[in-house]
């Protein structure tokens, strides 16, 4: 008998490809259907964010957090005004905070309604997708109430929020949060005894408590592997540690878990929410801090105040100059741990800002997930990740 | 947090310098002693820094080292975070991290690519966000904002080629630093009458 020599089959895997989420090539090495080596090629979504932030000022930097990860656009706008709340040694308001809190959930259902539903998508159910999407379709309402759009809210600003809620947005939530309980127990009907999912997700993509440590895992991929570590517990910023929620942590670490996770936080979302309703009845005030030097004059204010006229004038061409310093502040966005890395070297324009995404580590570690598993659970594991380009490439 | 410092720098040997700004704890360290820093933060029982959550640069072009490249750890037994600073230049290499910590290899990848700072004994040290033949490293300071190259689909050709950037309005930067506020010290035309001597 001779030796017969196996060649691997080298594969693309996209850029455009419906399982990617997004401009993911993959070049995968596979020895028949078995995946022996897979190699991420990202960046064809790269927009120079980081670079363009050099050149704005603080305020102007806002909008690019939406465009980052645009499936969850407030949680990145959270991270900057907080960061930038910590070098000018300022605090929002308490009703701002509460505000702020309210819709960090929100666009935690948001993202978890998405990723879920898609995720069920690519293993082959196309329902959970259809009834997702209305229930994103309602919240986005409220993104929409609060800011004029339904995704690039640039809505958070370093001392609070622009504006404060409309009329009766805090009773249509309560109604929509009555409605959403039922709804996600359609979801895991149709999903957690469902033989064909089960089949594609459990026991796929198993990571490990020291694999996920190593490889810089963090938000529900890391509570899926076993650890629970969620910053708005250990870490709390703005009012969380006023909030009353249980933190989801899985026993596995495979897709399953990691699906699991997330139904439980949309859960635990819309208790935090309905927390932030209650107390947003009784806690009145300004929404944005009241210093004229860093949040701009009402509208009816220029009408008769030339200082007020001034100051609006001051901060939309210049801005505010913020002290030298440097921080590296995170919040607890939807897909794990967000951060902005801000240098300032005392100008009106960030030196730095490095934006430090969740899913870059993430997708970073599908080499070591999918290895010695079959080409079918590639789009399982991608589908469990949660990645979304926007924030990967920057 | 003092403390943490203190322990770290008598116990390693291997910190330049401490401290502590707005309630965050940084090091700076030597480009030799990087490795040797990062392990001992990682297993020492008082710092079990076991993630590295972002490696970055950032460009200081007027020193003469004109690096830093940042490290962000996390310890989650402890609950703390902490930074770590290496100044370097175009030519010196930093010593990869990536055999202590996994998730280093693509950030240190994505700093080679924006800053062009070398890592030795890196397992795959390629660019990873740019596009494939891109020259330059764009978050350098003295990189244009607007690059050097455009792309677009040539009819004729059948392609996509790479032309100079035509810019049809020039790219305006303002410059806010005020002469009154005394950020900088500037000379406005007419000052040098004031001292010139009779």
């Amino acid at each position: 008998m001779t030796d017969v020599e196996i060649k691997t089959l080298t594969m693309n895997f996209g850029p455009q490809h419906p399982a990617a989420h997004g401009v993911l090539r993959l070049v995968v090495e596979m020895d028949g259907e078995i995946i022996e080596r897979c190699d991420p090629h990202i960046g064809l979504l790269h927009r120079g964010t980081e670079k363009l932030i050099e050149y704005k000022t603080y305020l102007q930097a806002v909008p690019y957090f939406d465009r980052l990860d645009y499936v969850s656009p407030m949680s990145q706008e959270h991270a900057f005004a907080l960061a930038v709340e910590k070098l000018l040694g300022i605090t929002a308001p308490e009703r701002g905070q509460y505000i702020r809190v309210l819709f960090a959930e929100i666009t935690r259902i948001l993202n978890h309604l998405l990723n879920v539903t898609t995720f069920a998508m690519d293993t082959g159910a196309l329902t959970p997708p259809l009834w997702g999407f209305e229930q994103r379709e309602l919240l986005m309402e409220y993104y929409e109430g609060v800011s004029g759009s339904r995704m690039h809210a640039n809505y958070f600003r370093p001392g609070g929020v622009h504006q404060d809620l409309p009329e009766g947005m805090l009773d249509s939530m309560e109604a929509w949060i009555k409605q959403f309980h039922p709804f996600v127990k359609d979801l895991e009907v149709l999903l957690n005894d469902n033989r064909i999912f089960r089949q594609r997700t459990v026991d796929i993509g198993v990571v490990s408590k020291q694999q996920a440590l190593d490889w810089g895992f963090s938000g529900p991929m890391i509570r899926a592997s076993g650890i629970p570590w969620d910053l708005r517990k250990a870490q709390p910023y703005d009012v969380y540690d006023r909030m009353d929620f249980d933190i989801p942590v899985g026993k596995t670490g495979d897709c399953f878990a990691r699906y699991l996770v997330r139904i439980e936080e949309m859960v635990q979302s819309a208790r935090i929410m309905e927390q932030c309703i209650k107390a947003l009845r009784t806690v009145k005030g300004p929404v944005r801090i009241d210093d004229r030097k860093i949040a701009p004059p009402r509208r009816a204010e220029m009408k008769s105040s030339m200082e007020a006229l001034i100051h609006h004038f001051k901060l939309y061409t210049e801005g505010y100059k913020v002290p030298p310093g440097e921080t590296y502040t995170v919040v607890e966005a939807p897909k794990g741990e967000f951060g902005v890395y801000l240098v300032s070297d005392g100008t009106n324009k960030p030196y730095r800002c490095k934006i430090r995404a969740p899913g870059f580590p993430h997708l970073q570690a599908l080499d070591m997930m999918t290895r010695g598993h079959q080409l079918a659970d590639m789009s399982a594991n991608i589908g469990s990740l949660d990645i979304v380009f926007g924030e990967i490439d920057r | 947090m003092d403390e943490l410092g203190d322990y770290i720098a008598r116990k390693s040997g291997a910190t330049t310098g401490i401290a502590v700004r707005l309630g965050e704890l940084m090091l700076e360290t030597a480009p030799d002693k990087l490795v040797a820093l990062l392990t001992f933060l990682k297993t020492d029982p008082k710092c079990l820094f076991a993630e590295l959550m972002d490696v970055c640069g950032v460009d200081w072009p007027e020193r003469e080292k004109r690096f830093d490249v940042v490290y962000n750890l996390l310890s989650l037994q402890n609950n703390q975070r902490i930074r770590v600073k290496v100044a370097t230049d175009e030519a010196t290499p930093v010593p990869s991290a990536a055999a202590v910590y996994s998730s280093a290899t693509w950030f240190e990848r994505e700093t080679y690519d924006l800053y062009g700072i070398w890592f030795s004994d890196h397992p795959d040290l390629r660019r990873i966000l740019t596009d494939y033949g891109f020259e330059g490293h764009p978050l350098r300071k003295d990189f244009p904002l607007t690059g050097f190259v455009e792309m677009r689909w040539d009819d004729v050709q059948k392609r996509v080629i790479y032309e100079p950037v035509k810019l049809s309005q020039e790219f305006r930067r303002f410059d806010f630093l005020s002469p009154w506020e005394g950020d900088i010290p500037r000379i406005l035309p007419g000052d040098e009458k004031a001292t010139k001597t009779s």
